[in-house]
């Protein structure tokens, strides 16, 4: 494996990378899965993004005019930054609410914790679909429970479907609230990991409990943190779903996001390639939203 | 990567050998802390329960009452007619079928592939892995969203598109199967492996035979997740799926709720119906999500 002169006897070669054929053996099912529908497509993908592809028939090389025609398309950048709003918005609220409940859950003085527990988990439980069927149920605008107890306390009813910023904070609430059991679970298992010692020794110089949340538990859990916001941000950037039963993307075309711009480009009207290069596009933004959390992490985590 | 550094830390501290203790000079402030923190926990709880319960409630109610002011909680006359509408008018059952078939298949494939790939990437020391490891972590940011027209084409071409099995294939391979496994190997002992080679073991039979079993716990948690990924999947199996005989639950769902005039006694009972599966297996299963502490295992 790795550079080492033939007769080196002395220093044996570290002793597990002998063995070849077992781990290929474990891993045969994975690769072949890997190259057929992660490899090739991202290649075709790629190279169809440099092209007018439809999905069928002959296609030319059309050089850069995908991407170029992306950065006039003011229906791109709309859903781009309505993506953007929708992740901001969303992973931060999930953040706070899911390590709050972690919290609350962990704390031994709470009574009634695995029968709450159920209730900050079933919401994750339930499809993206599902959901927005839910959440659509409860801030529909003539019919809705939520606009009726408005009106009940003597408000008008606010118009949670037709204004496109308040449609968006809907979901953006319907996906916290989804998907705190996920977030909670990761922050559940972290903080029961920080060394008990450390809190019996904070204890002993008079942290009070927010101290201590703030000075053991935060530090400590920062590699988890730093994984809860890194999956919600991926996932919020791909969110189709939950718009396409919560509202459709609407009103009108105002909550398009990404994802569904793609889907409609790609399928609906069949410039593959173009769709390719709003792929690739998405794909840049999450690997640089990576990047970016890793060099954080590596920073917090080195200081 | 920074996921593989968790396990560490349980080697480090013994923090998790009395885990009850917690703070253990606080517990005589007993009742006077209890209060405020049982207050926060079942008002959160209420905030994250009504939503659930409302939809419920409301899917027992007759047609004509569910826009009926004023809005009450419990319903008046409970009937079941809107699932019986919802099973009976769109196809459902056949929907249910699909998804199950789906569910299992992908589940199982999922489990054991997760497996071997999680086993081989923590305790084998090979270049090459690394560079799948790396691969896979790739798959994270290239989600089948982002892929959506050439995964499609790549389908096509290899025959599967309008079948289950262009479902199940491409959703086989995740890298939180392998990250999951990954890090329940690690905190294995190095030293039962070695101990079994010098006991003449195979390499492949230590795995069968040691190693599968001990990771029982992680391939329940992976079953679950797996499980409730596939049954909510909506997008792939929307592109994938022609024949409305092989539509997906959550397929029906959305046509039901996409139609210009929703009825909403048949989409509430759709929707509860479809919910039903996963919360039984949810509720069996609790402990091994609830728990989904990867380190349980050999470490206490």
């Amino acid at each position: 494996m790795t550079k080492r002169a033939p007769d080196v006897s002395a220093s044996p070669p570290r002793s597990r990378s002998k063995y070849t054929l077992a781990p290929l053996v474990l891993i045969a099912a994975n690769a072949v899965l890997f190259a057929l529908f992660f490899v090739w497509p991202a290649v075709i993908g790629l190279v169809y993004s440099f092209t007018n592809y439809t999905g069928v028939g002959a296609f030319q090389f059309v050089g850069l005019d995908n991407y170029s025609h992306l950065f006039g398309d003011s229906i791109f950048f709309d859903a781009l930054t309505r993506t953007l709003l929708y992740t901001v918005l969303f992973v931060p609220l999930n953040f706070v609410f899911s390590l709050l409940i972690a919290n609350v859950l962990v704390s031994k003085h709470a009574k009634g914790v695995s029968v709450a527990r159920v209730f900050f988990f079933i919401p994750w439980l339930l499809s993206p679909i599902v959901v927005g069927v839910l959440w659509r149920w409860l801030f529909g605008e003539n019919f809705g429970l939520v606009n009726y107890l408005i009106e009940k306390v003597g408000g008008s009813a606010v118009p949670w479907q037709s204004n496109a910023d308040l449609s968006l904070i809907v979901v953006v609430v319907a996906a916290s609230w989804a998907w705190t059991g996920f977030s909670m679970l990761l922050f559940i298992a972290a903080i029961k990991n920080v060394p008990t010692s450390y809190y019996e020794a904070a204890a002993l110089d008079g942290a009070g409990p927010w101290r201590q949340f703030f000075s053991i538990t935060l530090p400590s859990i920062a590699p988890t943190s730093f994984i809860v916001i890194l999956l919600n941000t991926i996932h919020g950037m791909k969110e189709y779903p939950l718009f396409a039963s919560l509202n459709n993307g609407g009103p009108g075309t105002s909550n398009n996001l990404l994802v569904q711009y793609i889907y409609q480009t790609g399928f609906k009207s069949g410039q593959i390639g173009y769709a390719s290069a709003a792929s690739f596009v998405l794909m840049l933004i999450l690997m640089a939203v990576a990047f970016m959390q890793l060099i954080v992490n590596r920073r917090v985590e080195n200081r | 990567m920074t996921t593989t550094d968790m396990p560490r830390k349980v080697d480090s501290g013994s923090g998790r050998a009395v885990p009850k203790k917690r703070l253990g000079g606080a517990a005589s402030g007993g009742f006077r802390r209890a209060v405020p923190a049982t207050t926060l926990l079942w008002v959160l709880a209420a905030l994250y329960g009504l939503p659930v319960l409302w939809f419920v409630l409301s899917s027992f109610k007759p047609a004509g009452d569910l826009f009926s002011l004023p809005l009450t909680l419990f319903p008046e006359d409970p009937t079941v007619s809107g699932y019986k509408a919802a099973w009976d008018s769109a196809n459902f059952s056949q929907y249910f079928i699909n998804t199950t078939i789906v569910c299992v298949i992908a589940t199982i494939l999922t489990v054991g592939v997760s497996c071997c790939t999680g086993y081989a990437l923590a305790k084998y020391d090979n270049k090459w892995l690394k560079v799948f490891f790396v691969g896979i972590l790739a798959t994270t940011m290239l989600p089948s969203e982002v892929m959506l027209a050439p995964q499609f084409l790549v389908v096509r071409d290899l025959g599967l598109y309008n079948s289950l099995a262009g479902i199940i294939l491409p959703a086989v391979l995740t890298a939180t199967g392998c990250f999951m496994f990954r890090q329940f190997f690690l905190t294995v002992p190095d030293e039962l492996i070695e101990a079994a080679r010098i006991d003449g073991a195979r390499e492949l039979s230590i795995f069968l035979r040691i190693m599968v079993p001990i990771s029982r716990p992680i391939m329940l948690t992976l079953a679950i997740l797996s499980f409730q990924w596939r049954w909510n999947d909506y997008i792939w199996p929307l592109l994938m799926l022609n024949d409305p005989g092989k539509f997906t639950v959550q397929i029906g769902i959305q046509s039901l709720v996409g139609a210009q005039n929703i009825n909403w006694s048949v989409v509430l009972g759709g929707s509860v119906i479809s919910m039903i599966p996963l919360i039984v297996v949810f509720l069996v299963f609790q402990r091994y999500v609830m728990n989904a502490d990867i380190n349980a295992g050999l470490k206490d």
